[in-house]
C-alpha cells in the first residue's frame, strides 16, 4: 500500500522567526491589515509504501527525527492519506 | 608532520584555504572527499566553509550523512581533533558532535565582514596558541550564523566554559554580534575541547601580504597537536 505522506515543518514556538517577521512587514507594507504573527516553515510531501497506515506515518516520524526536521529548533506534523 | 584532513564535500568553497593554511603552519595537510569512508591516518580533520549540497533542507543537513561522517564521528568519539568553521560548525551541530543549531541571522541578510572575536577558552585545540580573554579580527561569511540552544545546552555550555570564542560587545570601532547568536557566541567545543566549531573564517586570514594574519594563531594550535596524539 502506498500512502501519500504530508510533512509540515516549523520554526518551534518562542525562537526568534526571522523570514516571518519580514513577511509580516512586507503584508504591512501592502495594506494588509491585521495581519501578525506570521512564522514561516517547509511543506515536504513523500510517498512511503508501508502495511499500514499506522506504519506509514510511523516511518514518516523516524524520517522526521533523522533528517526531515531538527529536533533542536523545528517542531513537526505529520499527515498520512491513501493515494 | 602532524596529518590534516580537510574534508570536500559537494558545495565545500573554503576548503583550498583551509588546506593552505594547515600547510602555512607546517601540517601535511590533504583532501578527503566526502564519499570517502577512511580519514586516511588523519590526525586532525577540518569540515571547512562553504554551502554543502547547495544548504538543501538545512545546512548540513545533508552533508552530515555523507559516507565520511561515519569516520569523522568515530574519529571525534575517540578523542580525535574536529574542527569546523562555517559550514563545518553547521555540520558538527547537525551530527550532533557538538549542541545547538545555526539558524537564519536574525536581520535575514548574508553577512561578510571581519568582527572581532572575544578568545573565551584556550584549552582547545583550536585556540591553544591564544591567551585568555585575547581580541583577534576574522572574518565572517554567513546566512546561518545565528547560534541557539535550549536554556539547559545554554547553561551546561556556560557553565562548563564551552563557548569558546564570543562576538566582542559592540563599542567604539566594533560593531558586535552580526547574527543574533544567543549570548553573542561565535564558536562552541565539547567537553574535553577537542572538536571545536565556530562561525568566522581564520582561514581567510592568514598572510599579512593578503591584508592580515591574525587567524594564523588558531592554525599554530592546530601544529601545536603532537603527531600521534591526537588518535
Amino acid at each position: 500500500m502506498t500512502y501519500r505522506v504530508h510533512v509540515r515543518v516549523m520554526p518551534r514556538g518562542g525562537l526568534l522567526d526571522p523570514q516571518g517577521q519580514a513577511v509580516a512587514h512586507a503584508l504591512a507594507a501592502l495594506g494588509f491589515q491585521g495581519a501578525s504573527d506570521v512564522r514561516v516553515g517547509r511543506a515536504i510531501e513523500l510517498s512511503v509504501t508501508a502495511a499500514s497506515r499506522d506504519e506509514a506515518e510511523a516511518r514518516a516520524r523516524q524520517m522526521c527525527d533523522r533528517l526531515l526536521a531538527n529536533p533542536v529548533t523545528e517542531d513537526y506534523l505529520v499527515q498520512v492519506e491513501e493515494d | 608532520m602532524l596529518k590534516v584532513a580537510v574534508v570536500r564535500f559537494p558545495g565545500s568553497n573554503c576548503d583550498e584555504d583551509a588546506l593552505r593554511a594547515a600547510e602555512l603552519v607546517g601540517c601535511e595537510a590533504f583532501y578527503v572527499w566526502h564519499r570517502e569512508t577512511s580519514l586516511k591516518g588523519a590526525e586532525v580533520v577540518l569540515l571547512p566553509g562553504g554551502f554543502s549540497y547547495g544548504d538543501y533542507l538545512r545546512s548540513g543537513a545533508i552533508a552530515r550523512f555523507s559516507p565520511v561522517m561515519q569516520a569523522v564521528s568515530e574519529h571525534a568519539r575517540a578523542g580525535g581533533a574536529v574542527v569546523g568553521i562555517c559550514n563545518g560548525f553547521q555540520i558538527l551541530c547537525e551530527a550532533h558532535l557538538l549542541p545547538g543549531a545555526l539558524m537564519r541571522n536574525a536581520g535575514l541578510s548574508f553577512v561578510s565582514k571581519p568582527v572581532d572575536l572575544v578568545v573565551e577558552r584556550t584549552g582547545t585545540v583550536f585556540t591553544s596558541a591564544f591567551t585568555k580573554g585575547a581580541r583577534v579580527r576574522v572574518p565572517v561569511a554567513h546566512g546561518e550564523g545565528r547560534f541557539v540552544a535550549d536554556a539547559d545546552t545554554l547553561a551546561m555550555l556556560e557553565g562548563e566554559g564551552r563557548v569558546v570564542v564570543r562576538y566582542a560587545p559592540a563599542g567604539p570601532g566594533v560593531e558586535g554580534n552580526p547574527n543574533g547568536s544567543v549570548n553573542d557566541i561565535a564558536g562552541i567545543a565539547n567537553a574535553a575541547g577537542t572538536v571545536v566549531g565556530l562561525m568566522p573564517h581564520p582561514e581567510r586570514c592568514v598572510d599579512a601580504k593578503l591584508g592580515s594574519d591574525a587567524g594564523l594563531p588558531f592554525f599554530h594550535s592546530i601544529a601545536a597537536i603532537a603527531a600521534g596524539a591526537a588518535r
